[in-house]
């Protein structure tokens, strides 16, 4: 099975193929490197850009109006502070210019810890990403969503955001992405570029197929009746662990939601399952000070308090500066496995 | 470039046109730009009107810029589509888009803030144009946007034909890491592109002179390091300003490579509204060139005087009919955020509220 940034190099490769992706670049995007992560190797679009995200963000705008159909990167989200005003000012375009200009761009940035990153390479960034109206944002946990989701964010004419979690980047999916060789060896043989010199190599693309994660769209991961359990990227099978080791052992069990989509994020899908269970925990490593996941909850409280059966929570990161790099600043900054579980453990003790 | 003509200064501009050094502006091209800043400068003093009257609140716009930006305009290769020029502009363009075509009701319904506002829908400030049958980007009102933004049109404009892209701020504005961007992305090597960088130099930064934060006298320095060429102009000479302009433009569309622009300029009205909008006694270009037209009796003060009052009148109108026309409602404040798409399970037209 494709890893996640396999899956995304596929998604990328159909894009230029067979959806008018016309630009792929950013920093170290194009070869000989094709991305830090391998996320953009071999691709017919690809380019370096100077080492400038301002540039990389206006770039990709100006190709967006003139026609073209950029996947521009920020390398690390970490890199991204600096280009909140060129966000906001792309995800306006079209409401402050009378509708007359779409801006069909893609924003792609690893974002999240998991990588003993430090200071500089852990951040999260879709609380902020949250804010920027006019924007669409995504944030897959598996590679065929990535695949998918990636599609969608080409296809859609607004700016999509999509948010790769670093953790998950080369963890293999448990589904093939339509057109995949069942064979990950031979997968990994036609599409990674060799270790080395690569002056004369060249991918040997799987006729992969289109597939569509919709916008909006949640994926139910676990089906419980006890709990409802709302996460994404990083945290999200972290999640479903925790939910499977709880059924186990006390028969206690979730809906676990993958949003997938941040925004717009799937109301019906947590509103359906809020009502049914009546206990709410909402999981993201974002800090704790307006974090995403806070809106969330105010929806839920306002919209379904008399359906909560006890008082709901969120688990998100601290609200610290940054993630240190001895291990333990990161197991103790953002939610891991043990702390999801005695969260869980905790909402299902609370008395009725 | 014309040829140096030798007749007497009265004679070479009746038969001739207008003469800055040995560059000769045809009359009819005088008249045709006298026409467009007068009815820039008319505009302009009726919006500011309007942002003390209280039919729109706030006003910044181009008077002193008026020689350079009609130049300007009647200049820009005008289409939709990278084959065609590609305009980021700042707040200070009318006379450009006036020169391209634009009503002056098209401005006023904007400083209005009437939902018949083709530009914005009432929704952004005055001379924030957007015209995408033009190419004229959204305008915003942070200064280094643009700066950021035109060498994307540019890269598919040098894939497509011969359209350049324009991208204008001030010299304060020019202090922005954007500009720099500006620079460096125009001139990667291999990958130069057709922008054309313009700076208009009037001197301030709403209240902060220039000379007190840059060393450099003029930004166009600054493409030396990027081996972009540029050129200064006075900004209030329109024969000055129509051979600078069409010299960088002849560059950039047939080289496909960056050129800077700075034109020296005066700001007649304050930064905006905000701090009056007050008239200074800076030099102001259109009485100068009105006094060289005098002077080849090219114009009568008497028809001078018409084309002033019929710019006014023209202005006049167009507020009275904008007062009479739609304002936004509720139900359009979300219009427009989004455009529809096939694979949004919840916005699959337009943004509604909250999922």
């Amino acid at each position: 099975m494709a890893t996640m940034v396999q899956a995304v190099r596929l998604a990328l490769h159909y894009g230029e193929t067979h959806l008018g992706v016309t630009d792929i670049f950013g920093e170290d995007v194009g070869p000989p490197l094709g991305g830090v992560f391998t996320a953009t190797q071999g691709l017919r679009t690809a380019w370096n850009s100077p080492l400038d995200e301002r540039g990389i963000v206006g770039a990709a705008m100006g190709i967006a109006y003139a026609g073209g159909r950029p996947v521009c990167e920020i390398q690390f989200c970490d890199y991204g502070f600096n280009i909140i005003d060129l966000l906001k000012v792309a995800g306006n375009q079209r409401w402050a210019g009378a509708g007359e200009f779409d801006l069909p761009m893609v924003l792609m940035t690893p974002s999240g810890s998991g990588i003993r990153g430090s200071l500089y390479h852990s951040h999260s960034f879709e609380s902020w990403a949250s804010r920027l109206a006019g924007w669409k944002i995504v944030m897959p946990s598996t590679p065929l969503d990535a695949y998918g989701l990636m599609l969608s964010a080409i296809i859609d004419p607004n700016p999509v955001m999509v948010l790769l979690p670093k953790a998950l980047l080369r963890v293999k999916g448990d589904n093939l992405i339509p057109g995949e060789p069942d064979d990950e060896g031979e997968l990994k043989r036609r599409i990674d570029a060799p270790v080395g010199d690569r002056a004369h190599w060249q991918p040997n693309w799987p006729a992969v197929e289109k597939y569509i994660v919709p916008l909006g769209v949640g994926m139910l991961v676990r089906e419980g009746t006890d709990a409802t359990i709302i996460s994404y990227g990083r945290t999200l099978p972290l999640c479903a662990q925790a939910a499977d080791q709880v059924r186990e052992s006390t028969g206690f069990s979730c809906d676990v939601i993958d949003l997938r989509s941040i925004f717009p994020y799937d109301w019906k899908m947590i509103a359906a399952s809020v009502k049914k269970t009546g206990r709410v925990l909402i999981v993201n490593e974002d800090t704790e000070v307006t974090n995403f996941g806070e809106h969330i909850l105010r929806r839920i409280v306002e919209e379904h308090f008399y359906d909560l059966l006890v008082r709901p929570r969120v688990l998100m990161g601290r609200h610290v500066p940054g993630i240190g790099l001895n291990p333990v600043y990161e197991q103790n900054t953002v939610p891991q496995l043990p702390g999801i579980k005695a969260a869980l453990e905790a909402l299902a003790k609370d008395a009725v | 470039m014309p040829k140096k003509n030798s007749m007497p200064v009265k004679d070479r501009a009746v038969k001739a046109g207008i003469a800055t050094g040995e560059e000769v502006l045809p009359v009819e091209r005088c008249l045709q730009i006298h026409r467009i800043m007068v009815l820039a400068r008319a505009l302009e003093e009726r919006m500011i009107k309007m942002s003390k009257s209280g039919e729109g609140f706030f006003w910044i716009g181009g008077p002193g810029e008026e020689a350079f930006n009609t130049c300007l305009g009647f200049q820009v290769k005008k289409g939709e589509g990278p084959k065609f020029d590609y305009l980021h502009f700042h707040y200070r363009n009318s006379a450009t888009m006036l020169a391209m075509g634009m009503e002056p009701i098209d401005a006023i319904r904007q400083m209005a803030m009437a939902w018949t506002d083709s530009f914005s829908r009432g929704r952004n400030f005055p001379s924030h144009f957007s015209r995408k049958a033009w190419n004229v980007v959204p305008v915003s009102s942070v200064i280094e946007v643009q700066f950021a933004m035109a060498p994307g049109t540019a890269i598919m404009q040098k894939r497509h034909g011969d359209g350049v892209t324009i991208v204008v701020g001030g010299d304060a504005g020019a202090a922005q890491g954007d500009f720099t961007s500006c620079l460096l992305w125009s001139s990667r090597p291999g990958n130069e592109l057709p922008v054309i960088i313009i700076t208009m130099n009037n001197g301030w930064g709403i209240s902060t002179s220039h000379c007190s934060q840059h060393s450099c006298e003029h930004t166009i320095e600054r493409g030396k390091a990027f081996g972009i060429p540029g050129e200064v102009v006075d900004g209030n000479d329109p024969v000055a300003c129509w051979y600078a302009v069409e010299r960088a433009f002849r560059y950039s569309r047939s080289t496909r490579r960056p050129f800077m622009l700075e034109a020296m300029v005066a700001r007649l009205n304050g930064h905006s509204s905000s701090s009056g909008a007050l008239r200074s006694d800076e030099p102001d270009c259109i009485a100068m060139f009105e006094d060289r037209l005098l002077a080849v009796d090219v114009l009568t003060q008497s028809k001078i005087d018409q084309i002033h009052s019929q710019a006014h009148a023209e202005c006049d109108d167009a507020v009275a009919q904008v007062m009479r026309e739609p304002r936004p409602g509720f139900g359009d404040i979300d219009k427009f955020t989004y455009s529809p798409s096939e694979v949004d399970a919840v916005y699959p037209g337009d943004y509604t509220g909250l999922p």
